[in-house]
């Protein structure tokens, strides 16, 4: 039983059908890349894990137990997605980086921002930076840790590392493997060909079907 | 008093403005000749139809009816509020409660306050003008949430990924919407006296009230207004943004 069970979902929009009858188990603790051509439904099948669309037809299960069982945002702070290309939203680097503690309803911890910024390689004096002056790796990587404040169970990645500067590129993809190692289960998406050459369980992906 | 008098030979003649207008949309090509036409013509009718009315009912002074009278303005003011929602997925009982709550509660204070009496020829007046200002607060409310859903999408969806409900994913849109529905309200309270004579205000000074007392009654009023909008705005914002979202706390997406 893996900790994340999709059963015959597919995922339709209007009369257009974008995932088509997938099947797919990972086990906990697991590191799973998906890769694919442009348009396959890769995104679309990581927002059907993070409850962000529902499927059209078929289950999704989280522990054992039906995605509709849980109350969702409980179940997001679980299972957590990092968008294609993030936005930053409100005003400032500490806006961003609040919310998934408001979100807890649990007091700022600066100390444990400060340790995750410097994990991506960033001063703590970011956080009162304007989110409308940071570079996109800046942005790319303040994203990701947003999502790791609290470690998810189940974290899912959209192409995070793509349009980043080698440099950046390292760094991300050194944190991507430091959550793996702390039990968290991964499930990526990439087109890139070092990040393909180097996962563990790589799945194709061909016009919203996953390849056996 | 003075002697108030427009007769139907000077509404004719005042007719020449309306023609104005009617010259400037055509020489500028805005297209809204047939607008103006209709709007006056309603206009005209709705009043020459609620002056009768009006007439009747100060008339009999029931308290029935004048409750009735009431609810009719509110019921009206909420549907004109809620055709302005853009949102599809709107439903107008909510409006209603919006504008009934926001209206009842301001009326009540002042009602027990001693400024105002529960004689139609008060309540009714008093009423439309409360309710047309919550019906406008509210409208512009609605149409404030639906392009910050549609301008900040993404940044929702970022929140609601991140584990936030849909309150705590809505609040900063939610809040600027609220605030923009009473932003004019605030700016006509800066502006009060020096700009304008606001029209309770200029009734009663044509009327022939003493202005200073004509002033009394419209600081009360502004009062009124600052309450009945942001109460109206309040409760419309509070329960027209879960119609963003469906049961499962997901964004739906807008056509
Ligand atoms: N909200 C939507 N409404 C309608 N169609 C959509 C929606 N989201 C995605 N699609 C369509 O579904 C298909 C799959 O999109 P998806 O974003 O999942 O692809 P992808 O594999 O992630 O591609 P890329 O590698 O370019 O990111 C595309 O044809 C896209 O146009
Ligand atoms: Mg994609």
């Amino acid at each position: 039983m893996g900790i994340i069970e999709l059963q015959n979902v597919s995922y339709a929009d209007g009369d257009q059908t974008i995932i088509h009858h997938v099947d797919l188990s990972v086990s906990a603790g697991d590191s799973l890349t998906i890769s694919g051509p442009s348009g396959c439904g890769k995104s679309t099948l990581l927002k059907l894990i993070a409850s962000l669309i529902s499927p059209t037809s078929g289950t999704i299960s989280f522990n054992g137990k039906n995605q509709t069982a849980y109350d969702y945002p409980t179940y997001r702070q679980q299972v957590s997605y990092c968008f294609q290309q993030p936005t930053l939203f409100d005003n400032s680097v500490r806006d961003n980086l609040k919310l998934p503690f408001q979100i807890r309803s649990v007091p700022f911890d600066e100390a444990r921002i400060g340790a995750l910024l410097e994990l991506v390689d960033l001063p703590l004096t970011f956080l009162d930076k304007k989110v409308i002056d940071l570079s996109g790796g800046e942005k790319q990587r303040i994203a990701l840790i947003r999502n790791l404040v609290f470690p998810p169970q189940v974290l899912l990645l959209d192409e995070v590392t793509v349009g980043l500067d080698t440099r950046s590129k390292t760094i991300v993809q050194a944190l991507i493997k430091n959550v793996q190692e702390q039990t968290t289960t991964v499930i990526q998406v990439t087109h890139d060909e070092t990040e393909i050459a180097a996962a563990t369980h790589l799945i194709e992906m061909r016009q919203g079907a996953l390849q056996k | 008093m003075n002697q108030l008098l427009v007769n139907n030979v000077t509404l004719v003649f005042a007719f020449a403005l309306v023609l104005v207008a009617m010259l400037i949309s055509y020489r500028e090509k805005l297209g809204l000749n047939k607008d103006i036409l209709l709007s006056i013509l309603r206009a005209i009718i709705q009043l020459t139809l609620i002056g009768y009315v009006l007439k009747y009912i100060f008339k009999i002074n029931n308290v029935f009816l004048t409750i009735l009278m009431c609810l009719f303005i509110i019921f009206n003011a909420a549907w004109n509020a809620y055709k302005r929602n853009p949102n599809t997925n709107r439903n107008y009982w909510e409006t209603f409660a919006a504008l009934f709550v926001s209206t009842t509660v301001t009326l009540g204070i002042i009602m027990l306050t001693g400024s105002l009496k529960f004689i139609p020829s008060q309540v009714i007046p008093i009423t439309g003008m409360i309710a047309s200002n919550s019906m406008v607060a509210v409208g512009l409310c609605y149409r404030n949430l639906q392009s910050q859903f549609r301008d900040q999408r993404q940044q929702i969806l970022e929140k609601l990924a991140l584990g936030a409900p849909i309150k705590l994913a809505a609040i900063t849109i939610l809040r600027e919407s609220i605030k923009t529905a009473m932003q004019p309200t605030i700016d006509s309270a800066k502006t009060m006296g020096l700009v304008s004579l606001p029209g309770m205000m200029s009734g009663l000074i044509f009327a022939g009230v003493d202005p200073v007392s004509a002033i009394r009654y419209q600081i009360l009023v502004t009062f009124m207004l600052l309450s009945t909008t942001s109460l109206g705005a309040i409760i419309a914002g509070y329960l027209a943004y879960r119609r963003y979202f469906n049961k499962r706390q997901q964004l739906l997406t807008q056509e």
